[in-house]
C-alpha cells in the first residue's frame, strides 16, 4: 500500500542531534539503548532494531529511521524483469532500464558507512555506478520566483508562515519577485517553534503543496511550485511583457499613427511614447504631457505612484491620477491618448477636449489589437521553486573514503549529480551546492527529521572506473537487477523532461 | 511532529493518516452530503490519536472490572473487549479493539441523509454505513504477497452486520495463534475486531514447529508483555491444522451463541471453517 503513505512520506530519517546531548536536554531520562520517536503523539520509545507502533519508524543503530520503499524509475518503453523471474536469462541488461533514485533510499549512519545503494548498471556499453542516498540537509533553502509586478513587500522584509519567520524577500528580477525561504538560520537558529514551522513549510513547498505566506509590511501569498501565485487572494495570471519603457520600445511602431500619446503604467519605469527614444525615432510630435514621478531618461519615469495591486503593479485605480496636466502651448484638443498597463490587463483610451481634459472614448480597433498583443506576449505567471542545498558535508563519506575527490569529479563534470533523478545545477566554487527545480523531482521527494532538517534524495552517477579511482566503496556495488530483486521498491515511469542520468555528461557545449 | 494528514485518491477515496493510524474511507451518495460527512470525519479524526494517547496506559492494561476509560473511542474499545475477560477469564486489553473502535467512531460522521453507503477501513477492520437497500461486497486477501481474494461477503442494509474485522499472525498486531486469518462479522467493527483477535488466539496447537517469541522482545511497550506471540508458522500436517481450526471454531461458536458476533471465517494454510448464526452461510 505504498500509494497510501500519506503526506509525510519519504525515506529514512535521523535525528542529527547528538543523542547524548539530546537526551540530556530532556527532562525525562531516555531508557538505555532506546530512541524516542516524536513523529506522532504516541511518542514511542524504540529499542535497537525495533519498529515503533506505526511500523514506519524504527531504531537502527541508535538512530530514528523511517522505512519506506525505495523509488525506482523506469525508462519509458523499457521492459523490467527482475532477476529470479523466469523471463530473466541472467544476462546483464545493456542500457539499464531502471534508475535507482534516492527517494525512500534511506541513508546510513555513521556517515562513513557506504551509502544504502551503490548500484552498477550499463549505459551504451559503459559500466556506470550510481551512489544513492537520502541527504539530511540543515544547510538548505528554497528559492522561490514569483512572476508578478504586484508589490509583494520591501526587499529584506521577513516572510512569515503560521506566525513564524521562515525567510525573507530578496531581489526583484525582470518581472519576478524572489523570496528565500528556509535556511539554517530559521531551521536551527531561532526558537524551537520557528524551526519546526520552517521545516514543515519547506517540506510542503518541496513536495509541491500550496503554502500560505505573509510578508511583513506587504502581501499575503499562496505559493505552490508550478502554479500561478495568489497575491492577496487574487490569482496572478500573466507576467508583464516588460517594464513600461520596454513595452514602449516593443510596440511603438504598432501604435504610431493610431494614437498621439501612450503612457505605459508600471511600478518600476513608466514609459511615455512621445518622449521616449522610440517615439522620437519615429518622429512623433511632442504632446506636452506632464507626468507625476521622477523623470529618468527621456520618456522614462520612476515612482509615478506607490507600489500596489492596481495598474501595472502600482496602487492606482484611475490612471489619470498620474497625469499632472498638459502644457497648453504644446497639447491640442483632439489629442488621442492611450493608457495601458504592462500586462495589457488595464487599458483606457482618451481624447483631449477643448479645455485639454482627457475624456474617455471608445478604443479604436487597431489600438485595441495592440493592447491585446501586450497580453498575448505576457507569459503565464507562475511560482517556481528551486531547492538549494549544500551536499559537501559528511554524506560524501558514504560515497568515497576521500570526499574531496568526489567534489572535484563533480566540478570536472565526471560525476553527475541528480536529486530524485532530476538534473541538479552545481554552483561553481567550493563544496557541492546544488540547485534543483522541485517540479522535476518525483512526488513527495522531501521529508523531515526532528532536528529539524530536510531530507532530500541525492544521487551521484559516474563511470565505474572513476568510482574506483576516487576511493569508492567498490565492494558494496550491487547490480540494478539485484536491487530489483532484493529491495522493497516502488517502480514509476521516468519523467521524460529529465535527461537520463546514466548518459555521460558533456563538457563545454 | 507530524500532524494528521489526508489525501484524496483519484477515484474519490480518502486516506487519513496520523501516527500508527491509517484509514481508507469511501462514501457514495449525494455529493454535498458526502463532502460534509468527509469534513466532519476529518474534523473528528484529528482528535482521535491525542485522545487515545492521553489514556494509553489504561488502554494497555487488562480489562479488569476496575478499569475505567473516558474517551469516546476508548469506551468503545473497553465495551467490546470486557465481555471476553468477564465470561471466559481471558487476558485481553482494550487495545484488542482499537482499530475497530476508531472505525466505528468515525463512521458515525456519515450517518446523515443523502449518504447511500460509506465505509471506514482501518487496516482491514471496517465499519460500514448502509442506507436501506444498499450493500457492500467485501473481499478478503490472506496473503499480501499474492493478492487474491479468497473469500467474498455481501453485507446488505437488511443484515445486522455493520462491522467486519480480520486478525491473524501475519497481521500488524500480534497473535498467540496460528490462524492466517480470522474474519468476523458483527454489529460494529469494535466487536468484530475484539472477537477476531481473540478467536485467532484460540486457533492454536502446541507444536515445536511454530516459532514464538515474547511480545516485548519484538516491540517495545507491547500490551502483551512477555506473553509468547507467533513469529513463524511453517507448513503443518493437516491434522494439526484441523485441531487448531476446531479449537478456534468452538470458541467462535460460543461468541455467536452469546450474540457478540454474527459470523466468523477461520483460515489456516488454505483450510477454512465457517461459524454462522444464519441458516444461509454469509461467507462463501
Amino acid at each position: 500500500m505504498s500509494e497510501a503513505v500519506g503526506a509525510s512520506s519519504v525515506g529514512e530519517r535521523f535525528d542529527l542531534a547528538d543523542p547524548a546531548a539530546a537526551a540530556a536536554g530532556r527532562s525525562e531520562t531516555l531508557p538505555a539503548g532506546k530512541v524516542r520517536c516524536d513523529a506522532c503523539p504516541v511518542l514511542c520509545y524504540i529499542s535497537e532494531g525495533k519498529l515503533g507502533a506505526c511500523d514506519r519508524w524504527g531504531n537502527f543503530g541508535g538512530r530514528l529511521l523511517r522505512t519506506d520503499p525505495v523509488l525506482l524509475m523506469k525508462r519509458p518503453g523499457a521492459e523490467v524483469v527482475a532477476s529470479g523471474h523466469p523471463d530473466w536469462g541472467g544476462a546483464f541488461i545493456d542500457d539499464a532500464p531502471v534508475f535507482v533514485s534516492g527517494v525512500g533510499s534511506g541513508t546510513t549512519y555513521p556517515d562513513y558507512k557506504p551509502a544504502p545503494f551503490i548500484v552498477a548498471s550499463r549505459h551504451q556499453g559503459v559500466d556506470m555506478v550510481t551512489v544513492v542516498t537520502e541527504g539530511i540537509f540543515s544547510y538548505c533553502s528554497f528559492k522561490v520566483k514569483i512572476d508578478t509586478d504586484r508589490y509583494l513587500g520591501p526587499e529584506q522584509a521577513t516572510v512569515r508562515h503560521d506566525g513564524e519567520a521562515v525567510g525573507h524577500v530578496t531581489t526583484i528580477e525582470y518581472g519576478s519577485q524572489f523570496l528565500s525561504l528556509g535556511g539554517v538560520h530559521h531551521l536551527t537558529g531561532g526558537s524551537k517553534r520557528e524551526g519546526r514551522v520552517t521545516c514543515e513549510l519547506m517540506q510542503k513547498l518541496g513536495n509541491r503543496e500550496p503554502v500560505e505566506l505573509q510578508i511583513e509590511g506587504g502581501a499575503r501569498l499562496t505559493v505552490q511550485a508550478g502554479r500561478p501565485p495568489i497575491v492577496n487572494g487574487v490569482e496572478e495570471t500573466r507576467m508583464r511583457v516588460g517594464c513600461g519603457s520596454a513595452t514602449i520600445g516593443i510596440f511603438a511602431k504598432q501604435w504610431f499613427g493610431q494614437v498621439d500619446e501612450v503612457v505605459v503604467v508600471d511600478d518600476h519605469i513608466t514609459g511615455v511614447l512621445s518622449e521616449h527614444q522610440a517615439g522620437r525615432y519615429l518622429g512623433m510630435r511632442s504632446t506636452g504631457i506632464r507626468l507625476r514621478g521622477r523623470k529618468s531618461t527621456p520618456g522614462r519615469y520612476f515612482q509615478v505612484a506607490n507600489p500596489g495591486t492596481g495598474w501595472g503593479g502600482t496602487d492606482i485605480a484611475d490612471p489619470l491620477s498620474i497625469v499632472e496636466g498638459w502644457d497648453p502651448k504644446v497639447a491640442w484638443p483632439g489629442l488621442r491618448l492611450l493608457m495601458v498597463s504592462t500586462t495589457g490587463e488595464h487599458a483606457e483610451y482618451y481624447v483631449l477636449d477643448e479645455k485639454l481634459r482627457p475624456q474617455k472614448a471608445a478604443m479604436p480597433e487597431p489600438v485595441r489589437r495592440v493592447v491585446e498583443r501586450i497580453g498575448e506576449n505576457c507569459e503565464p505567471a507562475l511560482a517556481t521553486v528551486l531547492f538549494m542545498a549544500g551536499a559537501g558535508g559528511s554524506l560524501r563519506a558514504g560515497v568515497t573514503e576521500n570526499p574531496v575527490l568526489l567534489t572535484r569529479s563533480i566540478k570536472d563534470l565526471v560525476t553527475r549529480v541528480t536529486c530524485g533523478g532530476a538534473p541538479a545545477y552545481v554552483w561553481p566554487g567550493g563544496g557541492i551546492t546544488v540547485m534543483v527545480d522541485v517540479t522535476r523531482m518525483p512526488e513527495k521527494s522531501f521529508g523531515t527529521v526532528p532536528t529539524p532538517a530536510i531530507v532530500a534524495p541525492i544521487e551521484f552517477t559516474m563511470r565505474r572506473e572513476v568510482y574506483a579511482a576516487l576511493g569508492g566503496h567498490v565492494e558494496r556495488i550491487r547490480t540494478v537487477e539485484e536491487v530489483l530483486a532484493q529491495a522493497r521498491h516502488r517502480l514509476v515511469e521516468w519523467t521524460a523532461d529529465n535527461p537520463w542520468p546514466l548518459a555521460p555528461l558533456e563538457r563545454g557545449r | 511532529m507530524n500532524g494528521p494528514a489526508r489525501a484524496r485518491f483519484s477515484d474519490g477515496r480518502w486516506h487519513f493518516q496520523h501516527g500508527p493510524i491509517d484509514l481508507l474511507i469511501g462514501a457514495e451518495g449525494d455529493s454535498a452530503a458526502v463532502a460534509a460527512s468527509v469534513e466532519a470525519c476529518w474534523h473528528a479524526f484529528q482528535e482521535v490519536l491525542p485522545a487515545l494517547v492521553s489514556e494509553l496506559a489504561e488502554l494497555r492494561s487488562p480489562c479488569t472490572p476496575a478499569l475505567e476509560v473516558h474517551g469516546p473511542v476508548a469506551r468503545r474499545m473497553l465495551r467490546a473487549c470486557r465481555p471476553f475477560a468477564e465470561d471466559f477469564g481471558l487476558f485481553v486489553t482494550p487495545m484488542a479493539a482499537v482499530a475497530g473502535a476508531v472505525a466505528d467512531h468515525l463512521i458515525s460522521c456519515f450517518d446523515r441523509p443523502g449518504v447511500a453507503r460509506a465505509y471506514v477501513n482501518n487496516g482491514g477492520d471496517i465499519a460500514l454505513r448502509l442506507a436501506p437497500g444498499q450493500w457492500f461486497d467485501i473481499g478478503r486477501i490472506v496473503d499480501l504477497a499474492a493478492p487474491r481474494a479468497d473469500a467474498c461477503m455481501r453485507i446488505a442494509a437488511a443484515d445486522p452486520v455493520r462491522g467486519v474485522a480480520t486478525s491473524g499472525w501475519r497481521g500488524r498486531s500480534f497473535s498467540f495463534g496460528i490462524a492466517d486469518a480470522v474474519t468476523v462479522l458483527a454489529a460494529d467493527a469494535a466487536a468484530a475486531d475484539a472477537a477476531a483477535t481473540l478467536i485467532a488466539n484460540q486457533v492454536n496447537v502446541a507444536s515445536p514447529l511454530v516459532r514464538r517469541a515474547p511480545a516485548e522482545s519484538l516491540r517495545d511497550d507491547s500490551d502483551l508483555g512477555s506473553r509468547l506471540v507467533t513469529v513463524h508458522v511453517p507448513p503443518l500436517a493437516p491434522a494439526l491444522v484441523h485441531e487448531a481450526l476446531d479449537r478456534g471454531a468452538a470458541f467462535a461458536r460460543a461468541c455467536v451463541e452469546r450474540g457478540w458476533i454474527h459470523a466468523a471465517l477461520l483460515t489456516v494454510q488454505g483450510r477454512s471453517r465457517v461459524v454462522d448464526r444464519r441458516a444461509e452461510p454469509a461467507l462463501a
